[in-house]
């Protein structure tokens, strides 16, 4: 009985709703529009070399570590700190990779665990002081950028160490082996997109339907569609396009895994409800029970592990690890989470919006390259990019 | 007597609701207005319409200012006329001195230059002027809620005020304080300084009040006149509620069972201040199916004693012991306390009770995740019917459980807080001033909660500085003063006076 009334509410409201509806949910829409809106205005502008597959693979290389790095940032973030370190980490990491897999003739594999193990080691030794010991976590990560950065250049010497075993390389310019035994054709890229593809609609559709089960429908369903089509449109066509170079990277499965895997993390576990709670009141949070120190450390310990990993696929990609490695990296970074919505005080963000906004900076990068655009003006624009997009956000928040 | 102002056929729209329909309010020259009425009723709205936060343009009707209509742009056009509002959140910078905050974008300075000299002398005097004994460089911060109230009032007079506005002023006060903020008022009074006064303390109302005006639901339903002889309570509240309220508190009849916690020789010391004891050798005892009322004045120590036990959430060198169920219990930290049952509201809902950004939905399970959680995932489908239960069970004013309880009425955020505490579902349950800034309807429901948690075997202690409250609700009293039970009385047998006598004779 209660149902029926909520589903026939649900229906009443519905074409005034959408209006509404797009309102509350501006931002969310926003980012992705704006993203489209951007590789649609630079395919345009260079005739159409954006959407090549060719560059489109480099897309992704290019930004596998933003994005890395983005997803574990918008964590630190959400529970209210920041980490100025990430860039350092990152070259620190891939000089210590350098190290032991060329000096020392370390197992690549071994080296990659205990790179891990240290980034994840220097996220905590900075989290402990911030969590448990309130220092700012600005300050903290600050003398952390300083102290890696010299560290790096001490483990180098100042000089470049490479190159790497080829083994190695395949983490960031390795592809995945068409099983299907395409010739010009990587038919295993096409059927994985589509497969995705059709699981993420799956997933979308049984949740709408649950909700519909429970009289809790808010999105109108001409927006369900739109979006559901485009994104399953979208995914489709981009393995397409790299089926027909050499298929998906191994960094496009690790990108696209961690990001699955944190999304899941941040909206359905009670780790990420809880880290969501720290940084939109830390004191009620505390109050209620949450540890909240403990999840502050892990997060920065989660950040270590991920500016690691960004490390590795960094050295692994430029085949070298150099003492410049880096270097401003925690720029990019800290900006593609806030142009994808999070807020500064903490509480507000989402992974799907940060990795938007690392590729909304991605293409940008690209696509100003592609035209010719000095290095100068780039700068210029995306800094007024980031101005932008945070703008639209407190304008947005002010009005609803 | 003539008349200050005037607001005539006041209406203002915000979308989709009309916050105020035509109201008309007069103010007389000299006189104390009180202006009543349950939470969003219009009262905020209708004075910020008055000190020009809503511009003129954006409301429909006229404002008569000393005859004359005005037009305020802003509140700095409503200052130059003498009229000065103080908000209920109080809008002192702590780090600054009295002096400093007084005459802040006012400063006593040619060009530029600051003349310490005569902005302490002229602090001085309007310190006098309120009756407040402080230096003029003693930092905001160091003064309690009182006497920054006080502040604030000095800097009204500091802008020569004609017409001063006070949201709730008493709400955070004891009642010392709030007798010498009314104290004031009267004598502003005799020296044709009007004033309007927004409370939901009805007794002081009507100590004070030269007039009342009742507003419901955005309109002005009464004026009433004290001159004409005195207004009873019952007859505002009527007028508030549009029914008659037959009793302010639920009836009861208590069914109390055994003891279920003890605590004996709680010290608990302050966090700065290490040596200094803000709670001295407490010991008390709690029993099923038991309201236990502490009564106090502010600062007298309730809130560090409930929040010590809770998990050790304040203080530092706390000794003693606490035995819930017979048992000696580790509540040293927060989520021990809540595994040994405890559960802690806070009086101070945006500071520490409530997520202000986030949804009710996700508010309410906050206190005891794990139960709408299958091992670390969250059911997202549980978590909503278990909002959306409380929603109805407690009766959350809200369209959706998916509204942000930032924009939630003070007593609909009590609510919230009171339905996260309820799913974490504790046999114990701490109660800090669970009816502080709510109106009178809610505090009824917020009362009958109590009643029925009593009733199925809880056990509560409410913390309330208005007594009336804790005499009509709770089962035992304990007194407390300067760290220190002083008293324990059964509440049927309690009065006011035996309270005050208690706390007065402890304190000589």
């Amino acid at each position: 009985m209660d149902q029926s009334i909520a589903q026939s509410e649900v229906k009443a409201a519905e074409p005034g709703a959408q209006a509404s509806f797009l309102r509350k949910n501006m931002r969310e829409y926003g980012i992705l529009i704006a993203l489209v809106v951007i590789m649609a205005f630079f395919q345009f502008a260079t005739d159409g070399i954006l959407m090549r597959p060719v560059n489109l693979t480099n897309l992704v290389l290019q930004n596998s570590y933003i994005v890395i790095m983005a997803v574990g940032m918008l964590l630190v973030i959400v529970s209210g700190h920041i980490d100025l370190s990430v860039g350092s980490v990152l070259g620190f990491v891939g000089a210590l990779a350098a190290v032991m897999i060329v000096q020392w003739d370390v197992n690549f594999v071994l080296a990659a665990i205990v790179c891990l193990a240290v980034g994840a080691a220097i996220g905590a030794a900075q989290g402990f002081w911030v969590a448990y010991y309130r220092i700012p976590s600005f300050i903290v990560t600050l003398a952390g950028m300083l102290v890696f950065k010299g560290l790096t250049l001490w483990l180098l010497a100042g000089q470049s160490v490479g190159p790497f075993p080829p083994t190695f390389q395949l983490i960031s310019s390795g592809f995945v082996p068409d099983l299907f035994g395409g010739e010009n054709f990587n038919v295993f890229s096409l059927v994985a997109g589509v497969c995705l593809a059709t699981l993420l609609l799956y997933l979308a559709a049984r949740a709408r339907r649950q909700e519909h089960q429970r009289g809790l429908v808010e999105e109108p369903f001409a927006f369900f569609l739109v979006k559901n089509v485009m994104i399953f449109a979208a995914i489709v066509y981009v393995s397409f396009l790299m089926a027909t170079f050499r298929g998906l990277p191994n960094v496009f499965i690790v990108m696209a895994l961690l990001i699955a895997i944190y999304s899941f993390v941040a909206n359905r576990t009670t780790i990420g409800r809880r880290i969501y709670a720290i940084g939109g009141n830390e004191k009620a949070a505390k109050l209620s029970g949450i540890r909240t120190e403990r999840l502050v450390f892990l997060t920065f310990a989660n950040m270590g592990m991920l500016a690691a990993l960004a490390g590795l696929v960094f050295a692994a990609r430029l085949n070298t690890a150099t003492p410049k490695a880096g270097l401003a990296f925690e720029l990019d970074v800290i900006a593609a989470v806030f142009i994808g919505g999070a807020s500064m005080s903490g509480g507000v963000g989402t992974i799907v919006g940060a990795v938007i906004g690392a590729f909304i900076m991605g293409v940008m990068n690209n696509g100003m390259s592609i035209l010719g655009i000095g290095i100068d003006y780039q700068q210029v624009i995306k800094g007024l990019v980031l101005l932008a997009a945070v703008i639209f956000d407190v304008y947005n928040k002010n009005k609803g | 007597m003539d008349t200050i102002l005037e607001m005539r056929g006041i209406t203002k729209e915000f979308p989709g609701v009309r916050a105020l329909d035509n109201v008309s309010f007069k103010v007389r020259r000299g006189e104390i207005h009180a202006l009543v009425g349950e939470n969003g009723a219009g009262k905020s709205t209708l004075m910020k319409v008055l000190s020009g936060v809503y511009p003129h343009g954006q409301y429909e009707g006229d404002i008569v200012y000393d005859g004359d209509v005005k037009s305020f742009s802003g509140i700095s056009d409503s200052e130059r006329d003498g009229i000065v509002i103080i908000h209920q959140e109080l809008a002192l910078v702590p780090l600054l001195s009295i002096a400093e905050n007084i005459f802040l974008g006012n400063e006593r300075a040619t060009r530029g230059v600051i003349d310490w000299h005569e902005t302490n002398r002229r602090t001085a005097q309007l310190l006098a002027r309120v009756g407040l004994s402080e230096r003029p460089e003693t930092k905001v911060a160091h003064l309690g809620l009182g006497k920054q109230q006080l502040v604030e009032i000095a800097k009204a007079l500091s802008k020569e005020v004609r017409l001063l506005i006070l949201d709730e002023p008493t709400s955070s006060l004891n009642e010392r304080d709030s007798d010498a903020l009314l104290q004031l008022l009267s004598e502003f009074r005799d020296r044709g300084i009007s004033s309007i006064l927004i409370s939901h303390k009805l007794n002081e109302v009507s100590k004070v009040a030269d007039t009342i005006t009742v507003l419901r639901d955005g309109a002005a339903v009464s004026t009433l006149d004290c001159a004409a002889g005195a207004v009873s309570e019952d007859r505002v509240i009527r007028d508030m509620v549009g029914r008659s309220l037959s009793d302010r508190y639920p009836s009861r009849t208590p069914n109390i069972g055994e003891v279920v916690m003890e605590v004996r020789n709680w010290t608990v010391h302050h966090p700065i201040d290490s040596q200094r004891k803000v709670v001295d050798d407490v010991s008390f005892n709690l029993r099923r199916g038991e309201v236990l009322g502490i009564a106090g004045l502010m600062g007298a120590g309730r809130t560090e004693l409930a929040m010590s036990l809770f998990g050790r959430s304040y203080g530092t060198g706390i000794k003693g012991e606490a035995v819930i169920n017979g048992e000696k219990s580790d509540i040293s930290s927060v989520p021990k306390a809540i595994k040994a049952g405890l559960a802690y509201a806070t009086e101070d809902r945006k500071t520490y009770g409530l997520v202000l950004d986030q949804t009710i939905r996700r508010n309410v399970p906050l206190a005891n995740l794990e139960a709408v959680a299958r091992g670390a995932v969250v059911d997202k489908h549980l978590e909503g019917e278990v909002a959306e239960e409380y929603r109805r069970k407690i009766n959350i004013k809200t369209p959706s459980i998916e509204q942000a309880t930032i924009n939630l009425s003070g007593g609909n955020q009590q609510k919230v807080v009171l339905s996260k505490w309820l799913f974490a579902d504790p046999d114990i349950l701490i109660l800090d001033e669970p009816t502080r800034g709510i109106d009178v309807g809610a505090k009824f429901e917020i009362y009958t909660i109590i009643r029925d948690l009593a009733a199925a075997g809880k056990s509560l202690i409410v913390i309330s500085s208005e007594m009336p409250e804790l005499l009509g609700i709770t089962d035992r009293l304990y007194v407390m003063d300067k760290g220190r039970f002083v008293g324990e009385m059964a509440s049927a047998d309690a009065t006011q006076e035996k309270i005050m006598s208690t706390i007065i004779k402890a304190g000589g």
